[in-house]
């Protein structure tokens, strides 16, 4: 779009053909309905020349038409043009057509404004009473989410926030975590292929506060403060930032089931042999925070650590995660205590240290993941560190998987064994909670 | 059963600015077209068999191929003034 409308250069763009609603999607929205746009079947990841130059071939799988024969009738065929000059409103109302209860909640699942489970009809009492859990003004904007980078921002306001709060069944005194986590504009509901979730975690008084569950259950259905609040943050990403649906808005190949409620948690701070994460991020003790994190896909765990081998074992889990997924490190506070124990990691820092050293693999392997090729190959080409430095590695010479700055260590968990696990994701940003009381 | 009135949960999208597209060409016979990779999921190799079929099928056509400069998340203005610089028209891909 950007050759077409800004270059004035005339262009085809190639998809693969489970993308065409979303490729069309955004093309509408970006005032180019009529941009030459051709598909091919999916996967090419993987395939052999001989069965990509069948694609070239072959029919477009959408249009039925020969793929080259579309390639070059976009190239030189008059298009349209969009629909002419100017700007096209498409702005939301405030209240939806009175209806009654039965057919409103029809309404809200047809519309995909739910994650499908039973929720809360936002009455005006109800999002009044939502309301009275901030000082903030209703229509105030408190941020803009997208579900990709490709996607076009969608604001949202204080009233917004609060209507889908009362939708997850929050109790208003949750409000200003929610309103935290709506302000950090990091969406709950990406729509990478690779199927993401986020992950949210919440430090300082207002933990006690709300009674958030930072011990036994805390990542788990045992907490309506943990339970509600990341499942509002869900429903505020996917209707504050104009949809998730699959096929035209999300394309989460399998898709995830932490996007239920977000992976939201308490960190045990009472119990952690650390300082607390939101600390560790520039804010004091008795601030109130919540932290966010993207990408949230792959899991590791074991039991504690054994006097023998257990570095070598934290290696192997390390290992385990896909290089493009840096590890945050969700440790019991018994696990907590075993990692000072046992390797004198009386800092976090220290700790942090010492996993990314341990989290080495060969170049040559390291190089070869689809994902380093996607999205961390180029960059290193390109000349970004640390990444250009380990082009230069022989390909049998061990090298650091993960960058430092992306590995993070929280303390969750209420001791019933000292249990642990590392969540492959990517923190994004701290967010003041006492901001939006 | 009363009718119940509620709150619309959907944020504000952006209004749209209509764009418009580039001049089509009269033909692409003697023209420099640009296959542009944006190097995910072996895009590249694909892009290799299109220019393999335009080789063949219009050998008036130079074709180059031309890798984006990092990952396709980042803007790329270095290479998209190359193809307006050196090339009449490019094709994209692949998206996923």
């Amino acid at each position: 779009m950007t050759l077409e409308a800004k270059y004035g250069v005339p262009t085809v763009a190639v998809h693969t053909d489970k993308f065409d609603k979303v490729v069309r999607s955004v093309a509408e929205v970006s005032g180019m309905p009529d941009l030459a746009q051709v598909f091919v079947p999916q996967p090419i990841m993987g395939k052999t020349p001989a069965q990509l130059r069948a694609y070239v071939d072959g029919t477009d799988p959408i249009s039925g038409r020969h793929v080259m024969q579309e390639v070059i009738d976009g190239l030189t065929r008059p298009r349209d043009g969009g629909r002419g000059a100017g700007e096209y409103d498409r702005s939301t109302p405030r209240l939806v057509e009175p209806d009654s209860e039965e057919n409103l909640h029809r309404l809200f699942l047809e519309r995909n404004w739910t994650d499908t489970l039973p929720i809360v009809l936002p009455t005006e009492e109800r999002v009044g009473a939502m309301l009275g859990g901030t000082r903030r003004k209703p229509d105030e904007i408190v941020g803009r989410m997208r579900s990709t980078h490709f996607r076009e921002y969608w604001q949202y306001t204080v009233e917004k926030v609060a209507v889908n709060a009362v939708m997850a069944g929050a109790r208003p005194e949750y409000f200003p975590v929610i309103l935290a986590l709506a302000a950090t504009g990091v969406t709950a509901r990406g729509s990478s292929s690779s199927a993401v979730a986020a992950m949210a975690v919440v430090n300082g008084p207002i933990r006690r506060e709300i009674g958030m569950n930072a011990g036994t259950g805390a990542m788990g259905p045992y907490n309506h403060a943990n339970a509600t609040i990341g499942r509002a943050y869900g429903l505020l990403s996917q209707n504050g930032q104009g949809g998730s649906v699959p096929g035209l808005s999300y394309m989460g190949n399998q898709g995830n089931n932490y996007a239920y409620n977000s992976v939201t948690f308490a960190e045990n701070e009472e119990r952690s042999p650390w300082e607390p994460f939101h600390v560790q991020h520039g804010l004091a003790l008795s601030d109130s925070a919540v932290s966010v994190f993207s990408g949230v896909r792959s899991t590791a765990f074991t039991l504690g650590l054994r006097e023998k081998h257990w570095r070598e074992h934290v290696g192997h889990l390390l290992r385990g995660m896909d290089p493009h997924g840096p590890p945050a490190l969700l440790l019991d506070p018994i696990a907590a205590r075993q990692f000072v124990d046992r390797g004198g990691f009386t800092k976090k820092d220290a700790l942090i240290d010492w996993l990314h050293d341990a989290a080495r693999m060969r170049a040559g392997e390291y190089w070869d993941y689809q994902l380093i090729q996607n999205y961390i190959y180029p960059r290193a080409t390109f000349g970004e560190e640390p990444w250009a430095s380990k082009l230069e590695a022989a390909a049998d010479e061990e090298i650091p998987m993960f960058r430092r700055e992306d590995i993070h260590v929280i303390v969750v968990g209420g001791e019933t064994n000292g249990y642990w696990r590392i969540m492959g994701c990517n923190y994004q940003t701290t967010e003041s909670v006492d901001a939006w009381r | 059963m009363s009718n119940m009135t509620v709150l619309d949960p959907t944020g504000y999208p952006p209004k749209i600015s209509a764009k418009q597209l580039a001049p089509r060409l009269d033909t692409l016979n003697g023209r420099t077209v640009y296959l542009v990779d944006c190097r995910f999921d072996d895009s590249g190799l694909f892009l290799e068999q299109m220019r393999a079929w335009l080789a063949e099928h219009l050998p008036g056509v130079t074709t180059v191929l031309k890798p984006i400069s990092s990952v396709y998340l980042v803007d790329d203005p270095k290479t998209w003034e190359e193809i307006r610089a050196r090339g009449h028209a490019a094709i994209l891909g692949v998206g996923h």
